[in-house]
C-alpha cells in the first residue's frame, strides 16, 4: 500500500501523518483519547461500499464507539433521515475554525476534544482543514478514517482499495463494545 | 480642469452626523470640479488610512488559516519549514506569510483589473479624445461611477478624468504589493488590511475599464433589456470561417468585428469567444457569440471549431498555442502581456502576416495593434477555413476503445485530477467498449489536462471525456443575456427601501469562474432557487454564463425566465469581471441615493451602512483565480460576505465570525449611542461551502443584517427556516440569535420558534440604528 499523498501534488513539508497500518491502531487511539469527536463531510452519501453508502457505515461506528459527530454541509439531513441525530452540525470551515480556538469548550461545553476524526469531505477541503489544524492546534491529535493518505493528519490509512476501507471500517466498528 | 495638492489636519470639526476628532487628510490630486458634495475624510485613502475600519471587521471576522503549504521560499534564505509555529528566517510565521499570500493574491488580481483598465483607457482615449464623455445609462445614472467618487472623491466626466483616477490605483497597487517583500510587513492582520486595499483598489480599477468601454464602444447601458446572445457550441454555424477570442480584453475583438463589418463579412463569419472577452463581444456585437466559460478552451480547440485563435490576456491557456498548432489554426497573440513567445509583427504589412498564418511558415504572430488585428484574423479566417475544414485533434470511438486497452490502472490520473474524478475506472469501461463512464464524466471535467500530464502511457484522457460527450457539447445551445453594466438610479430608488428594510430579503452576487465542483448547473439552480423566492440575483463572469446554460421545464433558460432588472425575482447579468464594480456601485448607490449619504470620499460611512443595513451576498461557486481574490477583497472592506465553493478553500484563509460568542456581536445604536447586541448578523465575512444544499442555507442566513425591521426579519427567517429545513431535515438551532422580538417570527412558524426560544433561554432586544463608528452616534451631537 502506498503511503503518498492521494491528491499527488499535496505535499507535507517536516510533518507527516503516521501511517495506520492497522484499523486496531486507530481503535487504540481512539479508545485512548477522552473528548474524540468525528467530522463527516458531504462525500459520506457519494461513495458506496458493498452495496452500502458510507454514512450507513459511520452510523454503525458512532453508535458502537459513542464519538460524538459533527456533520458538516447538510449531512445532519442524511444523518436524520437515517434515524441518527448527529451531536452537532455546521460548516467544516466552522468546525475548524473552533477546533485551532483553544478556549472552545467542544460541542457539549465540558472541554476541548483532544482527537478529531475527519472522514468523507472532498479530498482537498479536508487536506485544508487538516494543515489548518497542523499549524494553529499542534496539540491536537487529528485522524482521518478516509481510504486516501492525507499527510497533515497525525494519523492517516495509506492509500486504499473501497473494499479495504470497508473492511478497515467494519473492524473498527467491531472493537467497541456496541458494535460487536 | 485644474490638480492641486491638499494636505489638511482637522483636530475637532462638528459635522451633521456628528463629530470628527483628529482628521487628517493628504490628497495629492483634487480635481476641481463642479461637484458640490463636500468631500468626506478618507479621499484617495492611504496604505493605513482605512486600517481601524479593517480591524473593526477582522475583529468581527477572524481569520481562519489553512496553510496550501507548509515552505515558504520567496527570497534564498529559504525554503524555510513554517510548520506548526516555526518562524523562517526573516521572522515570519505562518499566520503570517498565508496572509502574505493573500494580499499577494489581491494585489495581482488588482493589478491585472487596473492595468486592463489603463490598457483600455489609454487606447481609447487614442481614438476618441480625453474630452469624450462617460455615459454608462444616460439620464438613468446620474452616479455615473460610485466606487470611484467613494473612494477618489473624484467625480469622473470624461475620458480623461479617467486617467486620474488610474494613477491613483496604480500607486496603490504598488504600495501594496511592496508590503509582501520579505522584512516588509510582518503581522498577519496588516497583511490583511492591506489585501482590502488591494481589493478595494481593484474595485476602482475595474469600474474604470467597465465605464471607459461602457461610454464609448456604445455597450448595453445600465440596460434592463439588453439583448438575450446565443450560447454554446450548437448555436455556431460552423460551416462558416470561425474567429475565437479567448481571454478579457475586448479592444483587439473589436477590431475583428469592426473589419468584418466594414468588409461586409459579417453574416459569412462567426465571432465566438470564451470567457469574459466573449461577453464583451457580445456587448458590443449581438450576432457574437459565447461559446463557453474559462474551463472549456480545450474543448473547443480540440474540438477543431476555431479557424483563427486570438488570444488577449488573462485566464488564457497558456499552452493554447501548442494545442492550436495541433489543428492548424493559427493564433494571434494580440495584448502586450501574453506574448506567448511569438515575433511581433505589428508593424509589418497585414497582407505578409495573413500569408504567413495560412501558409503555415509561422503557426502564430504577435501584434499589438487591434486594427491589424482584425484584419489579419478576418482574412486569415477566410482563407484557411476551406483549408483546415475544421480539423479537429480529437480521437475516434473506436481509437478511444483501443487505447483505453494500455492502461494501466495506475490510478496516477484520478491521483492528479483536480476533481478527484474516477478515471480509471472509466477506462476501463472505454476499453471493454463501454463509453457511458467517460461521457458521465463530461459535465464535471473542468478541463484541466492534468489527467494527461500524469499519465505514463500519455492517454490523451480530456479528448476522451471530450469526445464520449460530444453529444452534449454539440447540442449545446442557450441563452445569455449581454452584460447590462450598471444599475440604473431609479431602479435603486424603488427597491431601496424594501432591501433595506428587509422586506426583499436579499441581494445574490453569483460571480467569478467556473472551477466548479460538480459542473455549473449547481449555479443555475441556485440561482432559480433565489430568483423565484424574490432576492434579486446579480450574475457576471463565467456564472453567469453557466446560469443560462440550463433550461426549466417549459424550455426558457433563466434570462427568458426571469426579468433582467434590477428587482424581487430579477437575474440580471451586469457584464464581464470588470464590470463586477457594478455590484458593488449598486450597493453603494443605495447608500448614496436611497439613503442620501454623501459618498465622496466617505469610505468607511458607506461601508458601514452596507454591512450593517445591506442584505447582500457574494456566491463565487467556482472561484479560481487572483482576480477573484481581489474582488472578493473589495466586498470584504465594504462588509460585504462572501462565499465560495470548495475549492475556493485554496484561497488558504477565511474570514469567520464566532456565533457561540455573544461579545463579537455588539453595534451602537447610532440614536442612542447604547451598545446593543445584534447578534451574527451577517455571521461571516468570507467562507466556503461544500455543497449546493449548503450555499443555499448559508445564503439566506447571510442576507440578515441588524437593520431589519420586524417584517423584513421575518421574510428573511421564514426563507432560512424553509431552505434549512429542506435540506438540512431540521430546524435551525440558531434562531434565538436573530430574533429580536416576537413580532420578528414568522407567522406561520410561531409554535416552533416558541420552543426553541424557550429552549435557548431568548430574551427580547431593540432593533438598533446599527453602526460600527462611534462617530455615527446622533446623540453625541447633543
Ligand atoms: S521570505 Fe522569510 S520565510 Fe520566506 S524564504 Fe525568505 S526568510 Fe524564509
Ligand atoms: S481534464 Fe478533466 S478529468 Fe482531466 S484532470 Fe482535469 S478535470 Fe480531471
Ligand atoms: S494515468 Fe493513464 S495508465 Fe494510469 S490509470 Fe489513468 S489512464 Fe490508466
Amino acid at each position: 500500500m502506498s503511503c503518498e499523498p492521494w491528491q499527488c501534488a499535496e505535499i507535507a513539508a517536516t510533518k507527516k501523518a503516521n501511517p495506520i497500518q492497522k484499523p486496531e491502531i486507530a481503535v487504540a487511539m481512539i479508545k485512548k483519547a477522552s473528548r474524540p469527536i468525528l467530522i463527516v463531510g458531504s462525500n459520506a452519501t457519494e461513495r458506496w461500499m458493498e452495496g452500502k453508502q458510507l454514512i450507513e457505515y459511520l452510523i454503525d461506528f458512532a453508535k458502537a464507539s459513542k464519538v460524538p459527530v459533527v456533520a458538516t454541509a447538510h449531512m445532519v439531513g442524511e444523518f436524520l433521515k437515517r434515524g441518527y441525530e448527529p451531536a452537532g452540525f455546521m460548516s467544516a470551515m466552522d468546525i475548524g475554525n473552533r477546533l485551532v480556538d483553544p478556549e472552545w469548550q467542544g460541542l457539549d461545553g465540558k472541554g476541548h476534544p483532544d482527537l478529531v476524526l475527519l472522514i468523507g469531505l472532498p479530498y482537498y477541503m479536508e487536506a485544508l482543514i487538516l494543515s489548518g489544524l497542523k499549524h494553529f492546534a499542534p496539540d491536537l491529535k487529528t485522524m482521518t478514517l478516509d481510504n486516501l493518505y492525507h499527510p497533515h493528519a497525525s494519523w492517516s490509512f495509506p492509500n486504499a482499495t473501497l473494499e479495504e476501507w470497508a473492511a478497515n471500517l467494519k473492524v473498527i466498528t467491531s472493537k467497541f463494545e456496541g458494535g460487536q | 480642469m485644474t490638480s492641486k495638492n491638499v494636505h489638511v489636519k482637522i483636530d475637532e470639526m462638528k459635522t451633521s452626523t456628528g463629530l470628527i476628532k483628529n482628521l487628517e487628510v493628504s490628497i495629492g490630486k483634487l480635481v476641481n470640479d463642479n461637484w458640490t458634495e463636500p468631500m468626506g475624510p478618507t479621499p484617495m485613502p492611504s496604505l493605513t488610512a482605512l486600517r481601524d475600519w479593517d480591524m473593526k471587521l477582522l475583529n468581527k471576522y477572524k481569520p481562519f488559516y489553512m496553510p496550501d503549504c507548509d515552505l515558504c521560499c520567496l527570497c534564498t534564505f529559504g525554503k524555510c519549514d513554517l510548520t506548526a509555529g516555526k518562524r523562517g528566517a526573516c521572522g515570519l510565521d505562518i499566520a503570517a506569510q498565508s496572509s502574505r499570500i493573500v494580499l499577494i493574491a489581491c494585489s495581482i488580481g488588482a493589478a491585472t483589473h487596473t492595468g486592463h483598465a489603463r490598457h483600455v483607457v489609454d487606447h481609447l482615449i487614442e481614438k476618441y479624445g480625453r474630452r469624450f464623455p462617460l455615459d454608462v445609462g444616460g439620464l438613468n445614472v446620474k452616479v455615473e461611477a460610485p466606487v470611484t467618487r467613494l473612494v477618489t472623491g473624484i467625480k469622473p466626466e470624461t475620458l480623461g478624468d479617467l486617467e486620474e483616477v488610474l494613477e491613483y490605483c496604480e500607486t496603490q497597487i504598488t504600495h501594496c504589493l511592496s508590503a509582501a517583500h520579505t522584512g516588509q510587513e510582518g503581522n498577519n492582520l496588516d497583511f490583511e488590511s492591506k489585501a482590502f486595499h488591494a481589493g478595494m483598489v481593484d474595485q476602482v480599477g475595474m469600474e474604470v475599464a467597465d465605464i471607459a468601454q461602457i461610454s464609448t464602444l456604445n455597450f448595453p447601458k445600465a440596460d434592463p433589456e439588453a439583448p438575450l446572445i446565443k450560447m454554446g457550441i450548437g448555436s455556431v454555424d460552423t460551416s462558416k470561417p470561425v474567429i475565437m477570442c479567448i481571454g478579457h480584453n475586448v479592444v483587439p475583438s473589436v477590431g475583428i468585428i469592426d473589419y468584418m463589418k466594414e468588409s461586409k463579412l459579417d453574416d459569412k463569419m462567426e465571432v465566438v469567444g470564451l470567457c469574459c472577452t466573449a461577453f464583451d463581444n457580445t456587448r458590443y456585437y449581438d450576432r457574437a457569440k459565447i461559446v463557453g466559460p474559462i474551463s472549456w478552451q480545450l474543448r473547443f480547440i480540440r474540438g477543431g471549431f476555431a479557424d483563427v485563435v486570438v488570444l488577449d490576456e488573462q485566464c488564457v491557456r497558456t499552452d493554447a498555442f501548442d494545442e492550436a498548432r495541433k489543428v492548424h489554426a493559427p493564433v494571434i497573440a494580440a495584448s502586450e502581456k501574453n506574448c506567448m513567445g511569438f515575433k511581433n509583427r505589428t508593424n509589418d504589412p497585414a497582407d505578409e502576416i495573413v500569408a504567413d498564418l495560412v501558409s503555415g511558415k509561422v503557426p502564430g504572430v504577435l501584434i499589438l495593434d487591434p486594427e491589424k488585428v482584425g484584419e489579419v484574423a478576418v482574412k486569415v479566417a477566410k482563407q484557411i477555413a476551406p483549408i483546415r475544414k475544421k480539423m479537429n485533434n480529437l480521437p475516434s470511438i473506436d481509437e478511444i476503445k483501443s487505447l483505453a486497452k494500455t492502461c494501466r490502472q495506475c490510478n496516477l490520473c484520478q491521483r492528479s485530477c483536480p476533481q478527484d474524478l474516477i478515471i480509471p475506472a472509466a477506462i476501463k469501461a472505454a476499453a471493454e467498449g463501454n463509453l457511458a463512464p467517460l461521457t458521465d464524466l463530461y459535465e464535471e471535467c473542468i478541463g484541466c489536462g492534468r489527467c494527461e500530464e500524469a499519465c505514463p502511457v500519455k492517454l490523451q484522457i480530456h479528448s476522451f471525456i471530450i469526445k464520449a460527450g460530444e453529444k452534449f457539447m454539440l447540442e449545446e445551445s442557450n441563452l445569455c443575456r449581454a452584460g447590462r453594466g450598471a444599475v440604473q438610479d431609479v431602479e435603486i430608488r424603488n427597491v431601496g427601501s424594501p432591501i433595506v428594510l428587509g422586506e426583499i430579503p436579499g441581494i445574490l452576487a453569483v460571480v467569478g469562474c467556473s472551477n466548479y465542483p460538480h459542473g455549473g448547473k449547481d449555479v443555475y439552480d441556485i440561482c432559480r432557487e433565489f430568483a423565484s423566492r424574490r432576492y434579486i440575483v446579480v450574475t457576471s463572469g463565467c456564472s453567469a454564463m453557466s446560469a443560462g446554460s440550463y433550461r426549466n421545464e417549459e424550455g426558457k433558460t433563466l434570462y427568458e425566465e426571469f426579468s433582467g432588472g434590477f428587482e424581487a425575482g430579477g437575474v440580471l447579468n451586469v457584464g464581464s469581471c470588470v464590470a463586477n464594480s457594478h455590484i458593488a456601485g449598486a450597493a453603494i448607490k443605495v447608500a448614496n441615493i436611497f439613503a442620501k449619504r454623501n459618498l465622496r470620499g466617505n469610505y468607511e460611512e458607506i461601508a458601514d451602512y452596507i454591512h450593517n443595513r445591506l442584505g447582500a451576498v457574494g456566491l463565487a461557486w467556482g472561484a479560481y483565480s487572483q482576480k477573484a481574490a481581489s474582488i472578493a477583497s473589495g466586498f470584504w472592506r465594504l462588509g460585504v460576505p462572501v462565499l465560495v465553493g470548495p475549492h475556493g478553500a485554496k484561497y488558504r484563509r477565511m474570514l469567520l465570525g464566532r456565533e457561540d460568542k455573544p461579545e463579537d456581536w455588539d453595534v451602537y445604536d447610532a440614536r442612542t449611542g447604547n451598545k446593543v447586541n445584534v447578534g451574527p448578523a451577517p455571521e461571516h465575512l468570507f467562507q466556503t461551502v461544500e455543497t449546493p444544499q449548503e450555499a443555499m442555507v448559508v445564503i439566506a442566513k447571510l442576507c440578515i443584517r441588524p437593520n431589519d425591521t420586524w417584517k423584513g426579519r421575518s421574510i428573511k427567517l421564514s426563507h432560512y427556516v424553509d431552505l434549512h429545513k429542506r435540506y438540512y431535515g431540521c430546524m435551525p438551532q440558531d434562531l434565538h440569535l436573530f430574533v429580536r422580538t416576537m413580532a420578528d417570527v414568522p407567522m406561520t412558524l410561531k409554535d416552533e420558534f416558541t420552543k426553541i426560544l424557550e429552549a435557548k433561554n431568548w430574551k427580547e432586544t431593540v432593533i438598533p440604528d446599527p453602526t460600527l463608528l462611534p462617530r455615527m452616534i446622533r446623540k453625541m451631537k447633543e
